[in-house]
């Protein structure tokens, strides 16, 4: 009868059905947050002073000034589109070996564990980091920021390359094979036809990512608009950066539009 | 593929005709002349000899990293709590900012396709086009140096992430459910809560962990432009040439990366 008097509602079931986790992890997320909040450490006269400078920067970029580094822009912008066609093609051409070679249902098991270690290598470092270490080698400039590029490239494309090739169709490869071919014409005609789309639109994708990253590994000093936009930004000259970031905000777009006409075209 | 029909009656298999023939080589030698053309523009300015000199002096600067400065990892313990908390703090505080952004990107639960959606979608790209050490590079410069430019940097680079994950999981969902939802005369609010967050919380939960852990990556630099961290600390090694020092930090890094890495993969493997 108490069913009557009380009525009963639904509700939904909770995410974790053991209440004793599912309050304990509530208690250990209220602890860290109280924790972490705890160490941010803020000086409020900094801070205020630097709100003016926000307003600056916001005001850029509804009055973004590109006349005023207008050289440094174009130098930059020129060594970071170069950079990034490349470094792509140079990333590119050393992936594909490498890809292949990381794919466990077409190679020996040696040759796998060697190229899936290059990937490992070449995914575990920051780019960053790479070109500071590159810059102390080779010296400042685009050359050290190609070479940056260049080895991230490699990590990301071989890496998708290769899953790719192991998710292949294996009837077009034993079709190939029961022709009695060799390894090479196994690899022309049965796997490379199947990932040929895909390789092309991941190539297109990179090149997006590695412009911009061109952007970032200026900061370091190799080369690269990154470069331009650092000394903006050391310099407070605000309206000069919203320009900058506007420029990159904008190649993204019309980079990213036109390769998803080509992926769609191609695919 | 294209069929040619020959004099006698026969067919013959070509893979194209001329025409695509002609233009994939075309495409080809245009491709080859603007990488020729980019790498002359390039490396005008390089300097050669020293290119050839790094083998010589990646060695040098081998030589000096090894063994690691072991006794200088109490100086880290600080900075790298800073990290975690950069990058953490930093996912939360974009999860907030995203998540209305997400639902006003989706072409099924935006209130204007027209004018909201564009808008949303915008302020995704933008935040996606520029680098997270951009953005704290900025922060420094307004805030001063310190955690919460980090954390803010960090915040701003996800959003276009999760924002463009989740809204593109928010257009897969299964219309039947909400339109099960709606038949019950359940008012947007109720829908929402009952037909569209149950089945984007998967892949909400999913995207959030994986941005998570870029995050730590991400944050582990940040510290190089001011913005708190571990990065403070491989700047200033750096700075003084205290290889041994560099060495130990970018270990810790590593190991801190792949940790976060397992978490993050296991978390992912459990939810979906």
């Amino acid at each position: 009868m108490s069913d009557a008097v009380r009525p009963r509602r639904w509700r939904p079931a909770p995410l974790i059905a053991n209440p004793w986790l599912r309050h304990g992890l509530t208690l250990g997320a209220v602890i860290y947050l109280a924790l972490a909040l705890g160490t941010i450490d803020v000086n409020w006269a900094r801070v205020i002073d630097g709100l003016d400078r926000g307003a600056r920067f916001i005001a850029g970029f509804l009055q973004p000034n590109f006349s005023a580094r207008w050289d440094d822009i174009v130098q930059g912008m020129i060594e970071s589109l170069t950079m990034t066609v490349t470094s792509t093609v140079a990333g590119i051409a050393i992936s594909i070996p490498i890809g292949i070679g990381a794919a466990r249902n077409i190679v020996p098991r040696p040759v796998y564990y060697v190229c899936r270690s290059i990937i490992a290598v070449s995914r575990s470092l920051q780019e960053i980091i790479v070109a500071i270490f590159l810059v102390a080698m080779v010296g400042f400039g685009p050359f050290a920021g190609f070479l940056t590029l260049s080895f991230a490239t490699i990590g990301f494309l071989s890496k998708l390359l290769a899953e790719d090739i192991e998710d292949i169709d294996p009837a077009s490869v034993e079709a190939i094979r029961a022709t009695g071919s060799g390894w090479f014409s196994m690899l022309s005609y049965g796997v490379l036809p199947q990932v040929m789309p895909r390789l092309i639109g991941l190539s297109l994708y990179r090149l997006d990512i590695n412009f911009r990253e061109s952007a970032v590994v200026g900061i370091v000093g190799a080369g690269g608009i990154g470069a331009t936009l650092n000394t903006a930004i050391d310099r407070y000259e605000f309206d000069s950066a919203a320009a900058i970031l506007l420029l990159i905000i904008g190649i993204v777009m019309v980079s990213e539009y036109t390769s998803s006409i080509i992926r769609k075209r191609v695919q | 593929m294209a069929v040619q029909h020959l004099a006698n009656g026969r067919f013959a298999w070509q893979r194209r005709t001329p025409k695509a023939e002609w233009l994939s080589w075309l495409a080809w030698l245009a491709g080859v002349a603007l990488t020729v053309f980019c790498w002359r523009v390039m490396t005008e300015n390089t300097i050669w000899d020293y290119v050839w000199d790094a083998p010589t002096q990646a060695a040098d600067i081998g030589g000096r990293m090894v063994p690691p400065r072991w006794s200088y990892f109490p100086n880290i313990i600080k900075p790298l709590w800073d990290t975690l908390n950069i990058a953490t703090l930093g996912t939360l505080l974009a999860v907030f900012i995203s998540v209305p952004i997400a639902f006003l990107a989706a072409r099924n639960t935006t209130p204007s396709v027209a004018f909201v959606r564009p808008l949303a979608i915008f302020v995704i790209v933008s935040s996606r086009s520029i680098n997270a050490i951009i953005w704290a590079l900025l922060l420094v410069s307004i805030l001063g140096p310190g955690i919460l430019a980090g954390i803010i940097a960090i915040a701003l680079r996800s959003i276009g992430f999760i924002g463009k994950l989740l809204y593109e999981a928010i257009e897969e969902i299964d219309a039947k459910q909400v339109e099960a939802i709606t038949a019950t005369g359940a008012s947007g609010p109720q829908t929402l809560a009952y037909a569209i967050v149950p089945q984007i919380m998967p892949a909400f939960a999913g995207i959030t962990v994986f941005r998570w852990d870029i995050n730590i990556r991400e944050s582990t630099v940040l510290g190089l432009v001011g913005a708190g961290g571990i990065g403070l600390n491989l700047e200033s090694s750096l700075n003084t040439l205290a290889w041994p020092q560099v060495t130990l930090i970018l270990l810790v890094i590593l190991g801190t990366v792949v940790v976060s890495e397992w978490i993050s993969a296991r978390i992912r493997h459990a939810i979906i």
